[in-house]
């Protein structure tokens, strides 16, 4: 392991090297809307597809009247159920087999309202639009199950790999002197990113160029080229911006495969964008969680015993499980411990994964639960935390890599003020405001996979970095230039970095909170070898101006190559590049291990989720930690919370760049605050139909609702997390802002809401 | 969307010909039109833009009243120094609404003419049953979710809640709807839904909103707007008050007082009764709390939609209260 310790250009926060706090270098183009985002591309010959979905929850598409819309003005093609081409099914994330049978983009039996059923495809999208709306589907409905509360959902299916239990939980808890014993319930959430779904896609023989927003192009790219039994090589994917994904770009979608056929038979280039309404039910967001908690104390607050069974919803399509023991798992010391959970199949689109999927529902209830057990006792709500602090990992039984999670509370509770609460409901006020302060963890494993880079120094100085991965809003082309200029020695601003293409070298999927950790250790690796090059070629080539020294090294800094005691005069990098007559240097680097180098493990690793390493292999547990304080401030008249202060302290290793990792931690919370108090997904039990499908009326977090957002890194650099001490950034800081807020709701008022969002009504 | 010609009108008269004229439809700011277009509700053949027409704009207020032109945009009223302190009801509601992208956009004339946000209402695919929509087809609300629908107005064939905030205000100080010529009070500009909640206006096909005149009063310039709901902003309410309060000299028993309610029914809810519970009274919190709940006689909730019942006389109480400098 090298670190390089160059020359700081400025030494100041505008400081380009890792560490420093750059302002993203993406941020110029996106203000002022030079940035192209995947569908804003500009192609000759461009036709438009629209979708038709369904308005039933379950049945069958019987039949498609599309006269009208065939003889609408500009309409080229109407795909049903019937005509649509049959894809092969393609390899699942996880690397598994897809489902068998062939893959249907328009499938004639209905699983869910909102179903793509039909799609339009029209000279523009105006008449796409308008043919659409003259389809008539006529169908033969059957019964629906709407969700979790449908007298007919039943039990499910058991989820028997997450169970996960020690000790002997329900002796431990029935001899217990403190219980408490309550149902957590979170509805269906939406990933909700500004940027719609969207594509377009291109044929030209048997090559499919995608244009479309992705969180992993390889992954993505993989399917589409199974899908349609072409190889991989002949798929590429462009996606160079992403408008916000939280997991719902992820994976490829009906809509995408529905433009590929319909560009494959008209032989033209095809755009469908998503609409926003249709977004509810083109992917699937968080699925609606249920789950009961059982905790068994001593009277002084000590755990003896928790016991959760939860459940999710998925599809009557897909398995989605939110693995809703995950925290609970590991954040208490607790001698005895059961968890399991079910998954019911219902009427809904496959749920999928949306910022933190499992750790955020399964923090809301231990807690929430914690918090109830610290009232029920006459404890500080902080105090039971720490008394309980798992010293290593409660569940893998191995040390912990860091756990700043102490250092979290601390430093929180200090910047809080939390010393000052007073400890009973209902106590402190202010006119018609009752006011209350709650505090809850997080935490977020971190994931590894194995990513790869280029990184090129070019004949005029300046140096490029390239790969597969992705920059959704959260930095990586600002943190993969940071990383190059610090090892290469290359002020930032002269490092171009390229991304967002799967003709460029691998990378796997943006998600999970692995891209950081796992492409700047990629980057590193490939700019260590392009540095050691530039100076072999600096001591050893014959034109060097260096060569006669017989040095055995010389120092890059600044794009300017020295000796070490000023032997001979500085030379620029673009001077030296001149000198020796060489155009660029060039390397890439993977950080596979050797075995796994192969072709197969390689496609693999880049292309499913297989080589993802769970947080405890390796003999350390790794996980990123925080610690959320809050004030709200309730109307006792109106039952309307307003998040009035609050502190999150959080550690995530080493930051690569504070300025863009505060600015993620408080993304997340900004997210938690609107799940906490606004997000639901209303569905009609009548139809299964999700009613607010609008931003009107899902309503998200506006600036209005969110105050100042303190927050403090306690990190330190862990280097079994990653070569470069970073942990996981982007999922921490929304798990644990919703128990925290309905803890101190409850502060204030004397109501626990156990059930998201906390509406007003909950609390009159 | 269907394909719709656009027409730019350039005098009262061609608009309201224009506007005359079966599928047409007038444009103003276009926050309500185009998002109805896009759900596939409004379907014009021809929109007619009036935004072109001249003196239909202004913002006047003198010691009589405030005359505010149907082209206004809801920004330029609410920032108005005159309309603020003869009518801070009137300014607060129009603050408090949307966002200001769309308050910047809209105009007074159209936001008297928003649509219910009941979602059944606008989503037609799935929800053919829409008695406003297409009368006699029946209510998909009923038996569905509730939790925004009115509990006060409404009939058997529609309780969709009238959503916007400046009519609120507008109905508790008596102004006055001007379609050219004819006047009409804005209280019976809304209609109830009764039999035909698909007539939602006392205005025939090819009037023109050319203004709304308010009357200064003592109990407009003491007003206040509240406005209560989840989302600290852009949602609509989920009960709303407008107070306007006159205290006799003593300083503490009523004189005039004006209540109007908004989220909760079918129209902007004038509290008749509630104010006549309070005139010439001394100004009292149980006394404000006891007769705010007389709005409420007579509400029928869905169960979602049950917390209004609860909600509504706390707001009515607390903006009673602030104006009389008691909360
Ligand atoms: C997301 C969202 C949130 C909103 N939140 C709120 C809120 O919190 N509170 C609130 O009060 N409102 C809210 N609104 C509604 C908004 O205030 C109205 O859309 C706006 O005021 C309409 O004005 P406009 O000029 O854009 O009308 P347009 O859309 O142009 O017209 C609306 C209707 O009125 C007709 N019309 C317009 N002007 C005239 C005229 N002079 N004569 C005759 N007919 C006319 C049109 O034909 C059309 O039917 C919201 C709207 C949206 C989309
Ligand atoms: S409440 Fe009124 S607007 Fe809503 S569906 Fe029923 S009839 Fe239509």
């Amino acid at each position: 392991m090298t670190f390089v310790t160059p020359k700081s250009k400025h030494g100041d926060a505008s400081d380009g090297n890792l560490g420093g706090r750059l302002s993203r270098i993406d941020g110029p183009e996106k203000i002022t809307g030079r940035a192209t985002y995947a569908i804003e591309h500009q192609i000759e010959g461009l036709v438009y597809a629209v979708t038709v979905q369904s308005t039933i929850a379950a049945g069958t598409v019987k039949s498609v009247d599309s006269k009208a819309a065939e003889a609408s003005p500009g309409v080229l093609l109407v795909l049903t159920p019937d005509n649509i081409t049959h894809l092969k099914s393609a390899t699942t994330w996880a690397g598994t087999p897809g489902p068998e049978g062939p893959f249907l983009a328009l499938p004639k039996t209905v699983r869910f309202n909102g179903q793509h059923v039909v799609a339009v495809v029209a000279e523009t999208l105006e008449q796409a639009t308008a043919a659409a709306a003259l389809i008539k589907v006529s169908y033969e409905e059957t019964e629906h199950v709407y969700g979790l509360e449908d007298p007919k959902a039943g039990e499910g299916v058991p989820i028997d790999p997450m169970t996960k239990s020690w000790g002997d939980a329900e002796t431990a808890f029935a001899e217990a002197p403190v219980r408490i014993e309550q149902e957590y319930k979170t509805p269906r959430e939406y990933n909700v990113a500004i940027e719609p779904h969207g594509i377009i896609a291109q044929w030209e023989g048997d090559k499919l160029t995608l244009w479309e927003p992705s969180q992993w192009v390889d992954g993505m790219a993989r399917s589409y080229a199974e899908w349609f039994g072409i190889p991989f090589e002949n798929v590429r994917m462009i996606s160079p911006y992403i408008g916000g994904g939280f997991g719902s770009k992820a994976l490829s979608l009906p809509h995408g495969a529905v433009a590929a056929i319909a560009a494959r038979m008209l032989g033209k280039p095809v755009k469908l964008a998503v609409t926003r309404p249709q977004t509810f039910t083109a992917y699937g967001g968080r699925p609606a969680t249920r789950q009961t908690l059982a905790l068994g104390a001593t009277k002084e607050g000590k755990l003896l015993s928790i016991i959760q069974h939860g459940v999710n919803e998925t599809s009557k399509l897909g398995m989605a499980v939110e693995p809703l023991g995950s925290v609970t798992a590991i954040m208490y010391a607790v001698p005895n411990f059961s968890s399991r959970q079910n998954v019911i199949p219902l009427n809904t689109v496959t749920p999928g994964a949306l910022r933190a999927p499992g750790e955020n529902p399964s923090a809301f209830g231990i807690e929430s639960a914690i918090d109830e057990l610290a009232y029920e006792i006459g404890m500080d709500p902080l105090e039971i935390r720490l008394l309980n602090y798992a010293e290593e990992d409660p569940h893998a039984k191995i040390p912990w890599s860091t756990r700043q999670l102490r250092e979290a509370f601390a430093e929180g509770a200090k910047a809080f003020g939390w010393s000052k609460r007073t400890p009973a409901p209902r106590s402190m006020r202010d006119g018609n405001q009752l006011i209350g302060w709650g505090v809850a963890a997080g935490t977020y494993p971190v994931r590894r996979t194995p990513g790869e880079a280029l990184v090129r120094i070019l004949a005029d100085g300046t140096a490029e970095v390239a790969s597969s991965s992705i920059d959704m809003g959260q930095g990586t082309y600002t943190i993969l230039a940071q990383t190059a200029a610090e090892v290469l020695g290359i002020p930032v601003d002269r490092i171009r970095v390229k991304l967002g293409d799967s003709a460029l070298p691998r990378a796997p999927v943006a998600g999970g909170s692995q891209l950081a950790n796992l492409m700047t250790g990629a980057v590193h690796k490939a700019a260590l070898a392009a540095r050691e090059e530039l100076i072999g070629l600096a001591l050893n080539h014959p034109n060097s101006p260096f060569l006669d020294l017989q040095l055995n090294t010389l120092t890059i800094a600044d794009g300017t190559i020295s000796t070490p005691r000023g032997e001979r005069a500085d030379i620029s990098i673009a001077d030296f590049m001149q000198h020796i007559g060489q155009e660029k240097i060039e390397t890439l680097r993977d950080t596979l291990p050797e075995e796994k180098k192969n072709t197969v493990d390689r496609y693999n690793n880049f292309t499913t989720m297989m080589a993802m390493k769970s947080p405890t292999e390796g003999g350390y547990s790794l996980h990123s930690w925080c610690a959320h304080f809050v004030e709200v401030r309730v109307d006792e008249d109106f039952g309307t919370v307003r998040v009035s202060r609050m502190v999150s302290a959080l550690d995530s290793g080493r930051l690569y760049n504070p300025k863009l990792a505060e600015s993620q931690w408080r993304g997340g919370i900004i997210m938690g605050i609107g799940q906490a108090l606004l997000e639901e997904g209303i569905i009609d039990p009548r139809n299964a139909r999700v009613i607010n499908n609008n931003l009107g009326d899902y309503l998200v977090a506006t600036n209005a609702d969110i105050p100042d957002l303190q927050v403090i890194s306690v990190g330190i650099p862990d280097h079994h997390a990653s070569v470069l001490g970073g942990k996981a950034v982007g999922e921490l800081p929304i798990v644990g802002v919703a128990p925290a807020i309905a803890n101190a709701v409850f502060h204030a008022t004397g109501k626990r809401i156990r059930d998201l969002p906390i509406t007003l009504d909950k609390i009159l | 969307m269907k394909n719709f010609s656009y027409l730019r009108a350039h005098s009262a008269d061609e608009a309201r010909k224009a506007a005359a004229l079966a599928g047409n439809m007038v444009l103003a700011g276009g926050t309500t039109l185009l998002d109805l277009a896009k759900c596939g509700i409004a379907e014009p053949d021809t929109v007619v833009d009036i935004t072109h027409l001249a003196g239909l704009d202004g913002i006047e207020v003198d010691e009589t009243q405030a005359s505010i032109g149907a082209l206004a945009r809801m920004s330029a009223v609410a920032d108005h120094p005159a309309i603020q302190k003869a009518f801070p009801a009137v300014a607060e509601s129009l603050a408090l609404a949307a966002s200001a992208q769309i308050r910047n956009m809209a105009t007074i004339g159209g936001n008297l003419l928003q649509r219910t946000r009941c979602s059944y209402f606008r989503d037609a695919a799935v929800f053919p049953a829409c008695n406003k929509r297409h009368p006699g087809s029946g209510c998909s609300a009923l038996g569905g979710v509730t939790r925004n629908h009115a509990v006060l107005g409404t009939s058997d064939a529609c309780i969709a809640g009238y959503p916007g905030d400046l009519a609120v205000a507008l109905v508790a100080f008596d102004a006055i709807v001007h379609l050219g010529e004819r006047q009409v009070a804005v209280d019976d500009f809304f209609q109830l839904p009764g039999n035909t909640p698909d007539r939602e206006h006392a205005f025939e096909r090819g009037e023109i909103i050319t203004a709304v005149t308010i009357p200064a009063s003592a109990a407009a310039r003491r007003s206040t707007y509240i406005k209560v709901r989840d989302r600290q902003s852009y949602e609509f309410a989920a009960a709303s008050a407008a107070v306007g309060l006159e205290l006799e000299a003593d300083g503490t028993t009523v004189r005039d007082i004006r209540i109007a309610l908004g989220g909760v029914a079918t129209k902007p809810w004038r509290a008749r009764t509630v104010e006549a519970a309070l005139i010439g009274k001394v100004l009292e919190p149980e006394l404000v709390r006891k007769a705010s709940l007389l709005v409420m006689e007579g509400a029928i909730d869905h169960g979602a939609n049950h917390y209004k019942i609860d909600l509504a006389p706390r707001v009515i109480t607390r903006a009673v209260l602030k104006m009389g400098g008691l909360a």
